[in-house]
Formats: C-alpha cells, sequence, structure tokens
C-alpha cells in the first residue's frame, strides 16, 4: 500500500498544500509569483464583484440540487415501488448515461436547445410561428445542464433507502389513520433523509465547482467559480488569486459536506428506532 | 383497489418520464450522427459518411491514440497500486481517518482544483508537460476508484484462508496468486475498467497538464475544441463511437462486479 499512498500525496497533498501556500503570495509585475506574504487575495474573493460570482455560483448549485432532488427522489421512488425483479434493471438503465462522457452529455443539450434545435421544431410542429426561443446560453439551460449530468447519482443515493425502509411502517401508519400524505411527510421522508443528503451534497458540490457545463451551456461570457478559477490560470495569469479562489471552493465543499454528516447522523439514529421498532 | 392502480399508474408515469429525460438528448444525438444532410435538425436520409470523414480526420485520430495511451497506462498503473492498497487497508482492518481521507478525497474534489493544483505544481518542478504528466495525474483518481471497488469485495473476505495457505507452507506471492487473486479478480477487473472508462472521458484535468501545443491532445480535448465551434455532425458520430466504448467497458464491469455501480 506504501506506492499508492506516495503517489497521492506526491500527486494530490502535495500540490493542493502548494495551492493553498500560493494563495498567500502575491501577483508578479509578469504574471509570475512575488514571493512575499499578503491576505490579499483572500480579500479579493470577498470584493463584490467576484463574492458576486460565488453568490450566483451557489444560487445556480442551489438550484439544480433542489430540482434534481425532486426529480431524482420521484424516480427513486418509482424504482423502489417496482416489481422487485426489474428495479435491478431500473437502476442501471438509470445510472448508464451517467457514464458515458460528461462532454458529450452537455453536448447533447446544445443540438436540443440551439435555435434550430429539436425543442425549436416541436413548437413549430405545434403551430409556432415566431422567432425561435432563445434557449441556448442562459442560466436556465446551465441548470438544466446540471440537472441532467446528476440526476443519476441523486436516484441512486435516493433509492438506496427507500429500498430498506421496512413496509410494515408504512402499513402500521396507514393502519393508525394516517392519509398516505401525512404517512409520506412523517414517516417515509424522514428514514430517507440520508439518501437525499448525499444526492443533494454531491449535485451541490459538483454544480458549484463546473466548469465545463457553464462554459458550454452558459455561453463565452458566462461565469462560475469554476471558470473564474480557469480564467486566473490559463488568461489572467494571476495564480495566487487564482489558488485563492480554489481554496473558497474547497471551504465551501467542506461546510457542504460537514452539514450532511450531521444530518446523516441525525437520522441515522431516527432510522434504527424506527427500523427497531416494526421489528418488535 | 382502484386507488393501488391509481398509484401504479402514477408510478409508471413517472418512470416514463424520467426515462425520457435521460435518454432523449442522447438518442437525438446519435440519431442525427447518421443524419446525411449536414444540419443538426432536418433529416434527409441514412448514411455512414460522417464516421467515414471521422476517420480521415487526422486530428482526431491522433487525438484517438493519446487517448487510448493515457487511458491504458494509468489504468494499468492505478490497478496495479489501487488494489495493493485495497488489501494492505483490509488486510490490517487499520480504518484511521487521515487514511480514509487520503483515499476519498480524489474522488470528490473539485476537477478544476486538482487541475489547476497540479499545474502549478509541474511547472514549479520545472517538468516539461505531455502525455507522460496527464498520465502521472489520472493515476490519482483512478487508483482511488479502483481501490474502492476491491475494498468493496474483501470486506467479506475471510482472512483466514490466508493464514492456513502461509501455515501449509506457501510463500505470501504464491498465497496471493493461488487464494487472494482468484477471489478479487472480478473486482480487480471491473476496478480497471471502471478507471479505464473514468481516464477516457476525464477532461479539466488533461487539458491543464497536457503542457503547451497539440501533440499531447487527448480526445475529450479534441471534443471540446470541436463543440466551442459549434455543431456539425462529425461531432454527433465521435459522440457517439465515445458513448459507445464506455458504456460498453462500464456494462462489462458491472457485469464482473454485481453492484460496482452502485458504490
Amino acid at each position: 500500500m506504501a506506492p499508492a499512498l506516495v503517489w497521492l500525496t506526491a500527486l494530490m497533498v502535495v500540490p493542493c498544500a502548494l495551492v493553498l501556500a500560493l494563495a498567500f503570495f502575491r501577483r508578479g509585475i509578469y504574471g509570475g509569483i512575488d514571493y512575499t506574504f499578503t491576505l490579499e487575495n483572500f480579500g479579493l474573493v470577498f470584493d463584490p464583484l467576484y463574492a458576486g460570482i460565488f453568490l450566483k455560483s451557489a444560487r445556480i448549485a442551489g438550484t439544480a440540487t433542489l430540482i434534481a432532488v425532486v426529480i431524482g427522489y420521484a424516480a427513486a421512488y418509482a424504482i423502489a415501488a417496482a416489481p422487485r425483479r426489474w428495479q435491478p434493471v431500473f437502476l442501471f438503465f438509470a445510472v448508464l448515461p451517467f457514464w458515458s462522457n460528461y462532454l458529450i452529455r452537455t453536448y447533447a443539450w446544445i443540438v436540443l436547445l440551439n435555435r434550430e434545435g429539436l425543442i425549436t421544431q416541436l413548437l413549430r410542429w405545434f403551430g409556432y410561428t415566431g422567432e425561435p426561443p432563445s434557449m441556448l446560453y442562459t442560466e436556465g439551460a446551465v441548470i438544466a445542464g446540471l440537472v441532467y449530468n446528476y440526476l443519476p447519482f441523486v436516484i441512486l443515493a435516493c433509492y438506496a433507502p427507500l429500498s430498506r425502509l421496512n413496509p410494515e411502517l408504512a402499513e402500521a401508519s396507514r393502519d393508525l389513520g394516517a392519509s398516505a400524505a401525512t404517512t409520506f411527510r412523517r414517516v417515509i421522508l424522514p428514514l430517507t433523509v440520508p439518501g437525499i443528503a448525499a444526492g443533494a451534497v454531491f449535485v451541490f458540490v459538483l454544480s458549484i465547482g463546473n466548469f465545463v457545463t457553464p462554459a458550454l451551456l452558459g455561453g463565452g461570457r458566462f461565469q462560475m467559480i469554476g471558470n473564474l478559477v480557469y480564467d486566473q490560470f490559463l488568461t489572467a495569469n494571476d495564480w495566487p488569486f487564482g489558488a485563492a479562489l480554489a481554496m473558497a471552493l474547497i471551504a465551501i465543499m467542506l461546510l457542504v459536506l460537514m452539514a450532511q454528516a450531521l444530518a446523516a447522523d441525525r437520522a441515522a439514529g431516527r432510522a434504527a428506532e424506527a427500523n427497531g421498532g416494526a421489528d418488535g | 383497489m382502484n386507488q393501488s392502480l391509481t398509484r401504479t399508474l402514477g408510478m409508471r408515469t413517472i418512470l416514463v418520464l424520467v426515462f425520457a429525460f435521460l435518454y432523449i438528448p442522447i438518442a437525438v444525438l446519435v440519431a442525427l450522427s447518421f443524419n446525411e444532410g449536414g444540419l443538426p435538425t432536418a433529416w434527409s436520409g441514412f448514411s455512414l459518411k460522417w464516421y467515414a470523414s471521422l476517420a480521415g480526420n487526422s486530428a482526431i485520430l491522433s487525438a484517438a491514440l493519446n487517448t487510448l495511451i493515457v487511458a491504458l497506462v494509468s489504468t494499468a498503473i492505478a490497478t496495479l497500486l489501487g488494489t495493493l492498497l485495497a488489501i494492505g487497508v483490509e488486510m490490517r482492518r487499520q480504518y484511521g481517518k487521515g487514511l480514509e481521507a487520503l483515499i476519498f478525497a480524489p474522488m470528490i474534489i473539485p476537477d478544476i482544483v486538482l487541475a489547476i493544483a497540479l499545474l502549478s505544481f509541474f511547472s514549479m518542478l520545472n517538468l516539461t508537460m505531455g502525455l507522460h504528466t496527464i498520465i502521472l495525474a489520472h493515476v490519482v483518481f483512478n487508483l482511488a476508484f479502483v481501490c474502492s471497488v476491491v475494498r468493496a469485495r474483501l470486506k467479506s473476505f475471510d482472512w483466514s484462508i490466508v493464514e492456513a495457505s502461509a501455515d501449509l507452507g506457501a510463500s505470501a506471492v504464491t498465497t496471493f496468486r493461488r487464494v487472494t487473486l482468484p477471489v478479487i479478480a472480478p473486482a480487480v477487473i471491473a476496478g480497471a475498467l471502471l478507471a479505464f472508462t473514468l481516464s477516457v472521458d476525464e477532461f479539466i484535468i488533461a487539458f491543464f497538464t497536457a503542457g503547451a501545443g497539440r501533440a499531447s491532445t487527448t480526445l475529450p480535448m479534441q471534443i471540446y475544441a470541436m463543440i466551442r465551434f459549434g455543431i456539425t455532425p462529425e461531432i454527433n458520430a465521435l459522440a457517439t463511437i465515445v458513448m459507445a466504448v464506455s458504456i460498453t467497458a462500464l456494462t462489462l464491469s458491472q457485469r464482473l462486479n454485481r453492484g460496482i455501480i452502485g458504490q
């Protein structure tokens, strides 16, 4: 196991530590790095211009997460309600697109949403004669792309607790006179929170740091944090500021992961209680 | 009765809608790759001419070759290192928090962060970047994935048979080859196929660690450059081939190791 640990240390831990260190230096006059200590880069992250991009990224990632969780949970619920022998098949086909190329899945949305794309064609077929709607290169297109790309993971994450749910619990709730909606809200939903949390964290973390989807579906000038980091390293040549942005991204990610661990812990206690209670 | 019928219908509707959402974009892309005309929408007859034109595109062919080299070499190294790591961790059953974090990190760290970290690192070392630096980078996340697949298999492994083998006089190498390896082989192959697919599809880290010039352009980098120019039937054909390759590799991986996709 030593070679693997050396590899991970040399090519992940050290480079990431280097980026952290870079964030505390000044940008050199000719784009290089001036090795004097400064906190300016972190200050710049909170500059209204850049803080605005962070907020916009969080808003887009949050919206994509919400939509993906609603659709993904419904899909997982429907799969868990299907006959047992069909469930693995449905699950397999729900996850399959996730393993095809990310760029290609994103490109597929350019094909759908462009002015002469399938959606415009469908509208025309239904008798629409006006200007083709501009759907591509909008915030909506970016959100659609993110939901599309990460939905399979939400389905997977929500399916796990839904399939383990003790059916007697829902039965007991109904026998005691609860409506279907109440049973869902008070029994099923609380027990499946860990799956929802895992799926939501995954979508949010991957969306907020995303670079490809905003670049392709948001158009050339559309910026999220990932694009900002990209620019600092490849066009603006301000590596220290790019490093500070990357560290801010990691900080957000860690916060979200911690919140998830907390939610999962609480729900695990509840689940153990409920499942144990139903067995006894 | 009526209520459960409504419920079944509701569940079926959800499934149909979700699968339509997941597969229509891909299906449109694949269908258009066989479209004779060059327009992204108007269907003008079946044709394989865009596939033929790919075969004559030297930039795409050299990118495909680069991708193959990167994917094969990084998969080989990652499979070896990841498997050894999995055995080491599971045999000792020492699950330290730091160790777990180290193994888990490559799977969740944002691509863009690892990409800039490696770019800074390589340029600080004055390393000339090219296919070799992409391979170094790809091994990082590939070995983490191989490790997690093999570890899942080892969770139910009975280590007393390894002891028995040693007691009966087998060397460590013989024990590994005759006892441990046959048990974990399906997981190792599944992990390798997963790593291969991830490497073939990986774009951002390769983009940052490929260095200047076109010599080490990989297929995803080539596809990205083409997409930025707009929709062409040629990309549709290329996309169809790439998807077919990854989906085949993943389906094989899934069959070898039931449930790995669920990890």
